[in-house]
């Protein structure tokens, strides 16, 4: 009952204090439209170091296109983006791949690679020597429990395996990064059984807390939202309904609003926010 | 992975012994020995005996440039085909079946009709320009940002290929005696007859594109996670498809306008070594040359012996091979497909 005292107020406020939250990411009157729909309409954040920010929202609110706007997948219509203080327009690209890596929602590798394989191709922008980079894959495959699959076909492998093994090679790709890196993970527990989901929003928290990461996750699970992510920001067609630390911003009233639904709520004793049902 | 290494001897041993049988066999029968040594004889100048003057006049004239142009041509339409598959994302991709090779062909035609005082590097050129052509417009037809459908691969193919030939059938009622018999062969593919300065065009088009492919080894497995995924790791994807589509043409350009047509090298070697060593385009791409060099030299001593003392054509051998093995690869892929 009480390993979970890291969701406490004393906890998170030492937290705070210890560690100098510099802005990563700040996104300036943001509005993306596809063809005649307005997509995303006037986003205004600011992404902090060192802080997981769940992106949530209902099926089509616009989640995916605020992550694809951040990695230049997507014209915008209008606004800016800044990463590290500065215009996203202006970077090199491979230099900003040493501390911006994306997890895709959807992965769509059909050759026949062995999962050490995949893994590497996250060492694409970096330097390393042959040696180095071997064991940093390794480390990493330990990371999401695979190193026993590291010579398996990555075809081969079950959905939730292969969302892993690209977590992997994500994750890979910024461990040379000089400012604190930006790890942007679209649904990436969707494929993931019960424990192996823990696992993952366990190693995303500590990524942030104990290495500084910039984490933004989309999640469906509102409760594991509330429980690994220091922030929560809610999208409702397009725009931002609602954005605090998870007990301010997810509060019954918003659940009923953003997803017309109206959610069984259970006070758990020694938790902050409430199980929602 | 690495008990792989094997393969390398294998295959470089494959590859001595083809050239060797290729500089050996054909109607004037000539031991590999004595073959060996008059190749020892024209590489270094020096006259190291035990080779007749006939045979040494055979040798350099006729068998060494054309086992020479199979290796070149061999090696360099594996690795168009390698790199080919990895740009459309897509194992059935080859310079044949998606009708760049027919592309370049007509280019090649147009420049022997139409202008044929212009030389044999005018043809390569416009081999190269067609194919060019060609290419980008099967890319455009064929490829979407998730990927290439093999349906709209292969229409794609058939239908640029159905232009280009309709095109040559065009220019082959324009041309002259000389001109038609050179087109005729084009379009069954041929390496006999094999000229110098073609064997050192192809050399060096073999240099260029492998040099060039091999850089792009590590950019060619990003590109296979996905435009984007490999936008995320920093490559510049854009620049990185124009050039490998460059390359692909300049490399199928000249192969054809040296050889004709010679189908399914591009299809069935990569297949052969993915099969043996995985999709890694750093171990694909070398291997894929050593095989495809040696697969052209194999089909050409196949294309000499078959019906001697008459010839076939290569392409045809290579097609008698490819296109079963092709048919193949479609079943397999028949799941995929509907
Ligand atoms: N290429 C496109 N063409 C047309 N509409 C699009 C396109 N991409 C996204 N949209 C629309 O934009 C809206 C937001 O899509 P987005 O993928 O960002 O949703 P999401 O919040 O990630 O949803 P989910 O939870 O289902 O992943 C949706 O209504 C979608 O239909
Ligand atoms: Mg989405």
């Amino acid at each position: 009952m009480n390993n979970s005292t890291q969701s406490q107020p004393a906890a998170i406020a030492a937290h705070l204090s210890n560690v100098s939250r510099t802005t990563v990411i700040e996104l300036e009157h943001l509005s993306v439209r596809i063809g005649q729909k307005p997509v995303l309409t006037d986003i205004n954040l600011k992404l902090k170091a060192g802080e997981v920010t769940a992106l949530l929202g209902p099926n089509g609110a616009g989640k995916s296109t605020l992550l694809k706007s951040l990695c230049q997948e997507i014209e915008l219509e209008a606004g800016r983006i800044n990463i590290h203080q500065q215009p996203l327009t202006q970077w090199d690209r491979q230099n900003l791949a040493k501390s911006l890596a994306v997890l895709p929602q959807h992965a769509s590798l059909t050759f026949p690679f062995q999962v050490h394989q995949v893994v590497e191709m996250g060492l694409y922008p970096l330097t390393l020597s042959q040696q180095q980079g071997e064991q940093l894959i390794d480390s990493q495959l330990e990371q999401v429990a695979l190193s026993h699959l590291k010579y398996r076909s990555y075809p081969t492998l079950s959905g939730g395996e292969k969302q892993r093994v690209q977590l992997a090679r994500v994750l890979t790709q910024l461990a040379q990064s000089d400012k604190p890196p930006i790890l942007l993970l679209d649904e990436p527990t969707s494929a993931l059984d019960l424990a192996q989901q823990h696992r993952v929003l366990k190693l995303v928290k500590s990524l942030a807390h104990e290495q500084n990461y910039a984490v933004v996750v989309v999640l469906h699970d509102l409760n594991q939202a509330s429980r690994y992510a220091d922030r929560l920001v809610i999208l409702q067609q397009g725009e931002v309904v609602s954005d605090g630390p998870p007990h301010e911003a997810l509060t019954p009233a918003t659940i009923r609003q953003v997803w017309q639904y109206d959610p069984i709520v259970v006070n758990e004793p020694g938790q902050l926010t409430p199980l929602l049902f | 992975m690495d008990n792989r290494r094997w393969l390398w001897p294998c295959l470089l041993t494959a590859l001595v012994i083809t050239s060797l049988m290729s500089v050996s066999i054909g109607p004037l029968q000539i031991s590999p020995s004595v073959s060996f040594s008059a190749v020892i004889n024209w590489a270094t100048q020096i006259d190291i005996g035990s080779v007749a003057p006939h045979e040494q006049l055979v040798i350099d004239q006729v068998r060494l440039p054309r086992t020479l142009l199979a290796l070149a041509v061999g090696a360099v339409l594996a690795q168009c085909g390698a790199v080919m598959q990895g740009l459309f994302r897509n194992p059935l991709a080859d310079p044949g079946i998606i009708g760049v090779s027919s592309g370049a062909a007509f280019g090649a035609a147009i420049c022997i009709v139409l202008f044929p005082q212009g030389g044999e590097y005018a043809v390569a050129i416009s081999a190269f320009l067609a194919g060019l052509v060609t290419t980008l417009v099967v890319y455009r037809l064929a490829s979407s940002p998730s990927g290439t459908s093999v349906v709209l691969l292969l229409l794609s193919g058939v239908a640029v290929a159905a232009l280009a030939g309709a095109g040559i059938g065009l220019l082959t009622y324009m041309a002259d005696d000389m001109a038609l018999r050179d087109l005729t062969l084009w379009q069954l593919g041929s390496i006999a007859g094999a000229q110098w300065h073609y064997v050192i065009l192809s050399l060096i088009a073999l240099a260029v594109v492998s040099w060039q492919f091999n850089r792009s080894a590590k950019a060619l497995n990003a590109l296979l996670l996905g435009e984007a995924e490999a936008r995320h790791l920093g490559l510049d994807v854009d620049k990185l498809k124009l050039k490998l589509i460059v390359l692909c043409a300049i490399g199928v350009g000249i192969s054809v306008a040296a050889t004709g047509i010679i189908g399914f090298i591009g299809l069935v070697v990569p297949h052969l070594v993915r099969m043996m060593v995985g999709p890694d385009h750093k171990q694909l791409l070398p291997l894929s040359a050593i095989l495809g060099a040696a697969l052209l030299a194999l089909a050409d001593i196949g294309a000499r012996a078959i019906v001697a003392p008459s010839e076939l054509p290569v392409g045809l051998v290579t097609a008698l091979i490819g296109a079963p093995f092709f048919i193949v690869l479609l079943l397999k892929q028949r799941s995929k497909l509907v």
